[in-house]
């Protein structure tokens, strides 16, 4: 349990959160019409005749979107309802002509799933925590209205009318930002590693709809929410929640009651506000879509959405703790991104090919060099680093001569540097650059003969029994080989001969 | 189930029907005619009898994920979806301003 807990003037307050997320399904044609979905296009050129609500067009529900819907229920271990049915959801506003979203209310597609937020200490979440999710229904979006190019008109571009979303509505399982800000981050990685929405909340691809009460710690019955809508990051959804608990707060403690209602929230001020002029808007109306059949789905087509999901985030940091033996800091940073994953799992098998071992053997090493060696190459470089030279092969042929014990660290950065700006191979460049470690024996072997024979008296001592000058007999030789022998060679022929 | 002359004024002006007091006069008792007439149908017992959704039996079809694989269907037609519009400029519709 989030031990959350607000402090009032009548005493503690604890927090109760819902979600519900609008997640743009991932698809080249809308919902309902075959009118493209790309983002950016020439106002109202990706509207067809069924979006702009024409008489007599009728709706004919995209398989793509309803797969993609069913897949991502799959991936939340939700129940998937093969029989459900579209509604319409009326109301009357100038970003959807039909005067109605066709949505699902009574039989939505996919029902109640859950997904797990992680243990962050940090963040006031002590263990693992399972959020239940009651439900996802497929629905339309609506047209985007610009207020601010005319005087006395708003402009309406109905491009994303009807483009298909997803709707995932949480249960109230969560008490504090904290949580409500894994809850998106953890949902958001699901839907990218499915691949039904790609999670982009600059571009308005996911949005929350913030549900928020609060009430006495003690207290067994819900307080009042208010719903806060379209907040479209994860740290402005958890202001608006601390925002929201404040003002409720605030208000009870002075003896105000909570309205049930819909509030907008200010990105500029953190704060939230009332939307009075849509007191009406909740009635609805709800029917069943007469232009649309119940959606029937087969036995096959829901075979296919389950065999077509990947490895998902929790399976996946299981395997690398598991199967690939990385800590589970390492496991959590590579599997947070679908981008770093693939990377990294690319960069894994060229490189254990490379260097000739099994994946789990080499898995710890290459995992370092994603995740801090490389990086911080990168970052020294700034500008400079052309990322297009970065290519698996040329990074595992680096790993491969550290692994070898041809190059040390310091080097495999260095050759990493003229990688990145230059695209050249790093085995030439080791040669041509002289960035090498010498593992030749004969060559050590005389420099510590030489340095044995200078240092009568400290082999002396360190045979008498004063260890700590091996680190001594080390830094002379590295002098010697101006720090290109290879230290475990070193190492082992000091001991062999200092004894 | 019948309905009241305050909801019918609240369902018509949902709907952004315009409807006077003579329209109500005359459409409260009509509604409540055919509710009443449809109410009817509750006294058969369909409790075994799985709910219809269309005359003929038949699944919803569904279309495959390409973009104006149909011009009837499909965008690329911004004169046509904006010839009926009262106004429209720089390739928006125009509509009184509504500002939440």
């Amino acid at each position: 349990m989030s031990n959350y807990r607000v402090q009032g003037a009548t005493g503690e307050w604890e927090v109760v959160i819902g979600l519900e997320v609008h997640a743009q399904v991932t698809s080249k044609a809308k919902l309902f019409s075959g009118a493209s979905t790309a983002f950016g296009a020439e106002p109202n050129t990706q509207v067809s005749l069924i979006d702009a609500a024409m008489p007599g067009m009728l709706p004919v529900p995209n398989r793509e979107c309803i797969r993609q819907a069913v897949r991502t229920g799959m991936a939340i271990e939700a129940q998937i309802n093969a029989w459900s049915r579209f509604d319409r959801k009326n109301y009357f506003y100038a970003d959807l002509p039909q005067g109605y979203q066709i949505s699902q209310l009574y039989h939505p597609l996919v029902g109640e799933g859950q997904l797990v937020i992680e243990a962050d200490e940090k963040a006031g979440i002590p263990e693992d925590k399972v959020i239940r999710i009651e439900r996802i229904h497929v629905e339309q979006d609506a047209g985007k209205l610009m207020h601010d190019q005319h005087p006395t008109m708003s402009y309406v571009d109905l491009n994303r009318t009807g483009v298909a979303l997803m709707e995932i509505v949480s249960r109230p399982d969560m008490t504090s930002p904290a949580e409500a800000g894994a809850y998106i981050r953890k949902l958001r990685a699901i839907l990218r590693y499915v691949g039904s929405c790609d999670g982009n909340m600059e571009e308005g691809s996911m949005r929350a709809d913030v549900n928020v009460s609060v009430r006495k710690v003690g207290d067994t019955e819900l307080g009042t929410r208010t719903e806060t809508k379209n907040v479209n990051s994860v740290r402005f959804v958890m202001q608006a929640i601390e925002h929201e608990v404040q003002r409720q707060i605030d208000v009870l403690e002075d003896g105000g009651q909570i309205v049930q209602e819909t509030r907008l929230f200010d990105p500029n001020t953190g704060t939230t506000r009332s939307m009075r002029s849509k007191e009406d808007a909740h009635d609805y109306r709800y029917f069943p879509d007469p232009d649309l059949l119940p959606l029937v789905l087969e036995q096959d087509f829901l075979d296919e959405c389950r065999a077509s999901l990947p490895e998902l985030p929790d399976a996946k940091r299981a395997r690398y703790e598991n199967e690939l033996g990385l800590t589970p800091y390492n496991a959590r940073e590579l599997t947070a991104e679908v981008e770093t994953f693939a990377r990294f799992e690319t960069l894994l098998a060229v490189a254990a090919k490379a260097i000739g071992k099994p994946e789990n053997k080499v898995a710890t090493q290459v995992a370092n060099w994603s995740l801090s060696v490389a990086p911080g190459v990168v970052k020294s470089l700034g500008d400079e680093a052309d990322m297009a030279n970065a290519t698996a092969e040329r990074q595992a042929a680096i790993l491969a001569m550290q692994d070898k014990g041809e190059i040390s660290g310091g080097q495999a950065k260095e050759i990493y540097e003229i990688v990145l700006k230059e695209g050249r191979e790093p085995d030439e460049i080791a040669d041509t650059e002289g960035l090498k470690q010498v593992s030749d024996t004969g060559a050590i072997e005389a420099a510590i003969d030489e340095i044995i024979a200078n240092n009568d008296d400290k082999v002396e001592e360190y045979r008498g029994g004063k260890d700590k000058l091996f680190g001594f007999f080390v830094g002379q030789t590295m002098k010697a080989m101006q720090g290109k022998a290879n230290p475990a060679v070193v190492n082992q022929i000091l001991k062999d001969k200092l004894g | 189930m019948s309905v009241t002359r305050e909801e019918v004024a609240k369902i018509a002006s949902l709907a952004r029907i315009s409807m006077d007091e003579a329209a109500l006069d005359h459409m409260v008792p009509e509604l409540n005619n055919i509710l009443a007439f449809v109410e009817q149908l509750g006294e058969v017992d369909t409790s075994n009898v799985e709910p219809m959704a269309a005359v003929i039996p038949q699944d919803q079809r569904l279309r495959d994920d390409v973009i104006d694989a149909d011009p009837l269907t499909g965008g690329g037609r911004r004169h046509d979806v904006l010839a009926n519009a009262p106004v429209a400029e720089h390739g928006f519709y125009g509509v009184p301003k509504v500002i939440e």
